[in-house]
C-alpha cells in the first residue's frame, strides 16, 4: 500500500521541484499505471517508493514504513517487501539468469533448499524455464526484463514497482510483458508501473495517475493515458 | 550458509574481476617494495653510523697510584658499571708501549722504561650522543689520572646521524602517505566499476554488512597476496644488492645487515600494511556506493 499526502520535493543541488503538493492513494492488490511526460516527476515519485529519496515534506508511507523518518538500517526491510523493475533490466552481468534471481533470496537470508525450489518455480512463471545457465549477454531485451520480474517476484514482496520496464522493448515484447505483470497482479501482488507509453497504457484497462510538472493532473479508475 | 556463502563470493569475485585483482596485487606489491626498501637503506645507513661511531674510542688512563697492574685492572668494573660504556678493555703500560713502538720509530724509546707509560682502559660507548657526559663520569672514578675523548668528532657524528635518522624518516613518512593513497585509489578504481552491483544488491534489500563482507574478503586476500608476494620480491632484491655491494671493492668496509635478521619484522610490516589496505581501502572505497 502507498500513501502520499501533500508530498513536495524539491532537489537542493539545482534547487528544482520535482513533485508539489501530490497526494494519492495505491491499495493492496491494485494495478496502476504512473503516466505523464519525460521529466514531469514520476521517476522521483518512483523514488521516494523505493526509499532512493525522501519528501522534503509532506508524508510518505510504502508498505506501513514511513518513508519520511524511516532509518537507514531499516530501508534493507522496507525494501524486501517491494519488488523493482527498471528500463535497462540492471542485472548482475557475471551471474547466469539463475543466480541473478537465487541473489535476491540469498540477501533476505533463504536456506538452499528453499533457493532451490522457489528460482525453478518463478523462472517458469516468467517463461524462462531452460535458460537458467544463460548469462544476460546471452538473452534478448525481453527475456533480461524477464529475469528482472523474476528477481523482483521471488521473495513474494507486496508490490512491484517497474520504471519504464518496456521502454527498451519492441511493441510485441511489450505487450507480452505488461501481460506478465498483469498475471503477477492478479495473483496478488500489488502492481506499479511507470511509463510515457501511451498505447500500452490505454490497451489496458487500468486505473491511470497522471504527473505532470510535478504536480498529480490526473487519476482515473479505468481510464487512458491522454497526455502528449 | 550465509556466511560461508559470502565468503565465496568474496574469493569468486577476485576471479571475475580478475584484472582489476592483478592491478591490485601490483599495487600492493610495488608500493611495499619502495617503503620497504627505503626502510632497510636507512637501517643500513644507521648501523653504518653506528659502526664507525664505535670506533670512536674513549682512552681513560689510570693514576700512577696504582702502578700494580692487578689494582689498575679492578677499575675495569667501575667503568662498566657506568650506563653509555658498551666495553672496556684493559692495556697494560708494557702493552701500550708496545703498540706505541709499532706505530713509530722503535729506536725513539731506546732506554726508556715502559713506566712512562701509564695503564689504560679503551672504552666504548653505547651512545656517543652522551660522550661528554660520560667523560665526566669516568673522570669521577677514583684511580683516572684523564680521559681522552674526541668530543668535536662525536659532536658532528651525532649531527650526521640525527639528520640521515630526520631525512629517512620524513621519506619513509613521505613514502607510507603516497603509497596508502595509490593503493586506495586503485582499490577505489577496482570498486568504481562494481557501484552498479552494488545499486541492485541495495535495491533487492541487502543490508550494508550483506554487502560488505565480501568486499573484506576480498581485500583481506588480495592484501595478504600483496604483502607475501612483496617479502618474497625485497627477500631477493635484498640479497642481490647486497651480495654485490659486498663483493665490490667498497664491500669490504661495510658491514650490512643479512636479511634474516630483519626478515620477521619485514614480513610483519608487509602482511600487515597489505591486510589494512586491502581491507580497509576495500570497505572505505564502496562507502559512498552503500548510501543509496
Amino acid at each position: 500500500m502507498v500513501l502520499m499526502k501533500n508530498v513536495r520535493k524539491v532537489y537542493e543541488s539545482s534547487n528544482t521541484v520535482a513533485l508539489d503538493n501530490v497526494s494519492l492513494t495505491i491499495e493492496d492488490g491494485e494495478f496502476v499505471f504512473l503516466v505523464g511526460p519525460s521529466g514531469s516527476g514520476k521517476t522521483t515519485l518512483m523514488k521516494l517508493i523505493t526509499g532512493e529519496v525522501r519528501p522534503t515534506s509532506g508524508k510518505v508511507v510504502v508498505n506501513d514504513f514511513d518513508m519520511g523518518t524511516i532509518k537507514r538500517r531499516k530501508l534493507p526491510k522496507m525494501r524486501r517487501t517491494l519488488g523493482v523493475v527498471f528500463q535497462d533490466y540492471r542485472l548482475i552481468e557475471n551471474m547466469n539468469v539463475y543466480d541473478n534471481v537465487a541473489f535476491a533470496m540469498r540477501v533476505v537470508g533463504a536456506p538452499n533448499r528453499e533457493i532451490r525450489t522457489r528460482v525453478p518455480y518463478i523462472l517458469e512463471l516468467v517463461g524462462l524455464d531452460g535458460r537458467e545457465k544463460r548469462m544476460p549477454g546471452e538473452l534478448s531485451g525481453g527475456e533480461q526484463q524477464r529475469v528482472a520480474i523474476a528477481r523482483a517476484l521471488v521473495n513474494s514482496p507486496r508490490m512491484i514497482v517497474a520504471d519504464e520496464p518496456t521502454g527498451n522493448l519492441d511493441p510485441v515484447r511489450s505487450l507480452e510483458l505488461m501481460l506478465l505483470l498483469e498475471k503477477i497482479n492478479e495473483m496478488g501482488t500489488t502492481v506499479v508501473v511507470v511509463t510515457h507509453e501511451k498505447e500500452l497504457v490505454n490497451a489496458f484497462s487500468k486505473r491511470v495517475i497522471t504527473i505532470d510538472s510535478g504536480e498529480k493532473t490526473g487519476d482515473s479508475s479505468e481510464g487512458g493515458y491522454y497526455g502528449v | 550458509m550465509r556466511l560461508g556463502y559470502l565468503i565465496r563470493e568474496g574469493f569468486r569475485s577476485i576471479t571475475t574481476h580478475g584484472f582489476m585483482s592483478f592491478a591490485t596485487v601490483a599495487i600492493i606489491v610495488a608500493c611495499l617494495i619502495i617503503m620497504g626498501s627505503v626502510s632497510l637503506l636507512a637501517m643500513n645507513i644507521d648501523v653504518l653510523i653506528k659502526d664507525l661511531e664505535n670506533q670512536n674510542e674513549i682512552v681513560v688512563f689510570v693514576d700512577e697510584s696504582l702502578s700494580d697492574e692487578a689494582a689498575a685492572r679492578d677499575l675495569q668494573r667501575n667503568i662498566e658499571a657506568i650506563d653509555n660504556v658498551s666495553s672496556a678493555q684493559f692495556v697494560s703500560r708494557g702493552e701500550a708501549m708496545n703498540n706505541f713502538m709499532s706505530k713509530y720509530d722503535a729506536t725513539l724509546m731506546e732506554g726508556i722504561d715502559e713506566d712512562v707509560f701509564r695503564h689504560r682502559f679503551i672504552v666504548h660507548l653505547n651512545d656517543i650522543a652522551y660522550m661528554s657526559q660520560t667523560k665526566t663520569e669516568l673522570e669521577a672514578i677514583r684511580g683516572v689520572a684523564k680521559v681522552n675523548a674526541h668530543l668535536d668528532y662525536a659532536k658532528n657524528f651525532v649531527m650526521i646521524r640525527n639528520v640521515v635518522t630526520a631525512v629517512s624518516m620524513v621519506l619513509i613518512v613521505m613514502l607510507v602517505f603516497v603509497s596508502f593513497f595509490i593503493m586506495s585509489n586503485t582499490i577505489k578504481l577496482a570498486t568504481f566499476g562494481r557501484r552498479e552491483e552494488i545499486a541492485i544488491m541495495k535495491m533487492v534489500g541487502a543490508t550494508n554488512s550483506f554487502i560488505r563482507l565480501p568486499f573484506v574478503v576480498e581485500g583481506l586476500a588480495l592484501g595478504m597476496m600483496g604483502g607475501a608476494i612483496a617479502f618474497l620480491a625485497e627477500w631477493g632484491l635484498y640479497n642481490l644488492v647486497t651480495n654485490r655491494l659486498v663483493n665490490s671493492a667498497a664491500g669490504t668496509l661495510l658491514n650490512v645487515i643479512p636479511f634474516r635478521n630483519v626478515a620477521l619484522e619485514v614480513f610483519v610490516v608487509f602482511m600487515a600494511v597489505g591486510i589494512l589496505v586491502g581491507v580497509f581501502g576495500g570497505v572505505n572505497a564502496i562507502r559512498n556506493y552503500l548510501k543509496v
